[in-house]
């Protein structure tokens, strides 16, 4: 993992000192709220309906079991005892005092991290593959570009006032765990001739009020100038992408506006003229954010099933069985494995973890997966590089825990923005549609036969649950005053991403989870075999059969 | 207004400023002495660069276009770029391209939407003075500048990248 160095160290500090003197001057009045905004949201704290919320930067959504412990405190101490994660792999503190803030990056900045450039019109937290560096899939570690990427974009002068928020994805990987092609850039590593490292460079993607896929602009950006492209497409944007209006202010409207290949020229000429400067990595540059990145020491293990994991299986314990076979996926090392923790219970709001949720999990990871925890976009924690002889003794301390729900990947495993209950731009509640579609599927073990199907649920247009790209996909909408629900159906994020379609009209709260019912039991009447996943029954038959199950039901 | 600039990264105020600001249809006549250096808008230039014996200052908004305004510079010795708005980014990316693509070498000023708390990002772009706008207190601009002694990317202040400069250089 990336340690920082006395520079960055010192950066972070300097950083905690600025805004601390900053709050001074809004609390004392010679910032009004008007410029204090900015310098705010460029320091990850936005007002919301009910207070601020603070929000922490988790680049490539990495921890440190010191950072998860830190956080509990700061939660304990400063917040209501609990932290959200969010779907950018990062960390929100709901009721934080203002007067607070300042200490509590104080407390952030003692175990390295921060809250810069977690808002505001900048470029924000760089996410990346939740398996990294432990994938069975990967080409090659993306962190270590990821890394250098976060350091070349903090407090970058140039780019702090972009016409909008600025959002890159990398992965390193086959198989898109990263959702690169929902992000105003997603990089995806690549091998080139002669297995020369590089990047495909995909531009222009986003959610929101006009989702779209990015083109890729590039198939392969030498790895000498990742950084360089990186700064002619900022640059290309930030001279001209729409100032009119914030709703085509995105660089993917820039990019369908100006055309893919006449952006990608754009790009391209800007950066012949830059990619010999100083922004050119050497293999010097890069060996130091590689070398941090090496694998933990494995240790190694015999091809076979250890006897602990035979055992287990053995004593047809099925609740070990579902978890294993749900939340556990390949590691790249034989004998190891990656650990999903679901954070989607019927206890706590999707995302949501408790301080003493939190010091236990530190304790797991310490033991168990040599103290590193990851945040994913689903909003679940993950243990990389667990001993399967582990396993059975780790299920059991997270079952205690409340974070061994067998669900992830499957449909009670909801991806839910915060909504009406917490932010103030939502049209409707989201937490309470998640908890009810958690209770009607509470029987697993029909969960279990749906296989992978996805569900992301946005109070707003905004799109902050990616409610385009879930396999099932609710939107909060303002109807008449009243919340009502849009189904849709057929989004994904993965290698072949797509975006739902609305199936028909907007639902009440009332109607909702009902009609994601339906739309369930039509997929297990209408699919060719259990083995056909819900997304393939979609793309097989269109909406239609889905659309009648629902509106037959509640009318059209 | 105040006028401040920076060096070796600190900020001060400027009391003397000898440039003097034309109106787009303004020209030089008897009251203001043809000696005097002056900045004049886009629109202005031709009429006024031939008779000035001064100096001869650029006035340009934000969003201009910099090879646009790189082709307008023979014989001009400031740019003063005017922000519209402080969230209005363009005039960092244009003082950029100004320095680094087209070589201007004069002095690069930062007018109209100027927070004390954007200075520092300003300077690192290239601007050399800055006017601050009314209402924003000279003594916070004078303080925040320095806030942060390092950065970790180059810019138009030629900074190495800091994940080369924390390497002795062989
Ligand atoms: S999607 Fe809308 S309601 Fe949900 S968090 Fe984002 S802005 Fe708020």
């Amino acid at each position: 993992m990336y340690t920082y160095d006395a520079f960055d160290q010192r950066m972070v500090e300097e950083r905690a000192a600025q805004f601390r003197a900053q709050v001074v001057r809004r609390l004392d009045g010679r910032l009004t709220e008007d410029a204090f905004k900015p310098l705010r949201l460029q320091n990850g704290l936005y007002m919301q309906l009910h207070a601020y919320m603070m929000r922490v930067a988790i680049p490539y959504g990495l921890l440190s079991s010191d950072q998860v412990r830190r956080l509990a405190r700061i939660a304990r101490d400063y917040d209501r005892g609990y932290v959200h994660f969010t779907t950018r792999q990062n960390v929100q503190l709901n009721w934080p005092r203002l007067e607070d803030v300042p200490a509590i990056l104080d407390e952030l900045a003692e175990v390295q991290m921060h809250a810069i450039q977690t808002s505001g019109n900048c470029i924000r937290n760089i996410t990346s593959d939740p398996f990294a560096g432990a994938a069975a899939d990967e080409i090659a570690d993306p962190r270590p570009y990821a890394e250098i990427l976060r350091q070349w974009s903090t407090f970058h002068p140039e780019f702090a006032f972009l016409p909008r928020k600025f959002k890159f994805a990398v992965t390193g990987a086959r198989e898109d765990r990263a959702a690169i092609a929902v992000h105003d850039v997603g990089i995806r590593v690549v091998e080139g001739e002669g297995g020369a490292i590089g990047f495909a460079f995909y531009v222009g993607g986003g959610q929101g009020r006009t989702p779209i896929l990015a083109p890729c602009i590039r198939p392969f950006v030498p790895e000498r100038d990742l950084v360089s492209y990186a700064e002619a497409v900022l640059r290309t944007y930030n001279r001209l992408g729409r100032r009119d209006n914030k709703y085509k202010a995105r660089i993917k409207i820039l990019v369908k506006q100006t055309g893919a290949e006449a952006f990608a020229r754009l790009v391209e000429e800007e950066h012949a003229r830059i990619k010999d400067g100083p922004l050119a990595l050497t293999d010097e540059d890069l060996e130091p954010f590689k070398r941090a990145f090496r694998p933990p020491p494995h240790a190694v293990m015999p091809a076979e099933d250890p006897p602990e994991l035979v055992a287990a299986r053995l004593a047809k314990d099925r609740a070990f069985a579902h978890w294993e076979r749900h939340n556990v996926s390949p590691h790249r090392v034989p004998g190891y494995a990656n650990v999903s923790l679901s954070l989607k219970s019927r206890d706590l709001p999707p995302g949501d973890v408790t301080s003493e949720q939190l010091d236990a999990v530190a304790e797991l990871a310490d033991r168990y997966a040599f103290g590193r925890v990851v945040v994913t976009h689903r909003q679940n924690l993950v243990l990389t590089d667990v001993a399967r002889r582990d396993l059975p003794a780790l299920h059991g301390a997270l079952a205690k825990l409340g974070v061994a729900t067998p669900n992830v990947g499957k449909l009670t495993d909801v991806v839910c923005c915060p909504g009406l209950d917490y932010c103030n731009l939502a049209n409707a509640r989201s937490i309470n549609v998640a908890q009810d579609l958690l209770a009607r599927f509470e029987d697993l073990s029909a969960l279990h036969d749906l296989g992978d199907m996805h569900l992301n649920i946005s109070g707003c247009i905004n799109a902050c649950g990616h409610h385009h790209v879930g396999h099932v996909g609710i939107l909060g909408i303002d109807k008449q005053g009243t919340e009502h629900y849009q189904l849709m159906l057929g989004g994904s994020s993965g290698d072949e991403a797509s975006l739902g379609r609305i199936l028909g009209r907007a639902l009440t709260g009332d109607e909702i989870g009902g009609a994601v019912e339906r739309v369930v039991v039509a997929y297990l009447q209408l699919r060719e075999s259990p083995q056909e996943p819900f997304l393939a029954t979609y793309r097989r038959l269109g909406p239609a059969p889905f659309k009648e199950a629902v509106y037959d039901a509640v009318g059209a | 207004m105040t006028l401040l600039a920076h060096e070796a990264g600190v900020a001060r105020v400027i009391a003397d400023d000898p440039w003097i600001t034309l109106g787009p249809d303004e020209t030089l006549d008897e009251t203001l002495d043809e000696a005097s250096d002056v900045i004049v808008p886009l629109e202005g230039l031709d009429r006024v660069r031939p008779v000035a014996r001064g100096r001869v200052g650029l006035r340009v908004p934000g969003d201009a276009d910099a090879d646009a305004v790189a082709a307008r510079l023979g014989g001009v010795d400031l740019v003063q770029i005017e922000l519209p708005r402080f969230t209005d980014g363009r005039a960092y990316t244009l003082a950029r391209l100004l320095r680094e693509k087209h070589g201007f070498r004069g002095e690069l000023r930062a007018s109209g939407a100027v927070l004390p708390d954007q200075l520092h990002y300003l300077a690192r772009c290239g601007f050399d003075s800055f006017e601050l706008a009314d209402g924003g207190s000279v003594e916070d601009a004078l303080a925040v500048f320095s806030d942060l002694s390092q950065s970790y990317q180059p810019a138009a202040d030629g900074a190495r990248p800091a994940w080369r400069r924390r390497r002795p250089v062989s």
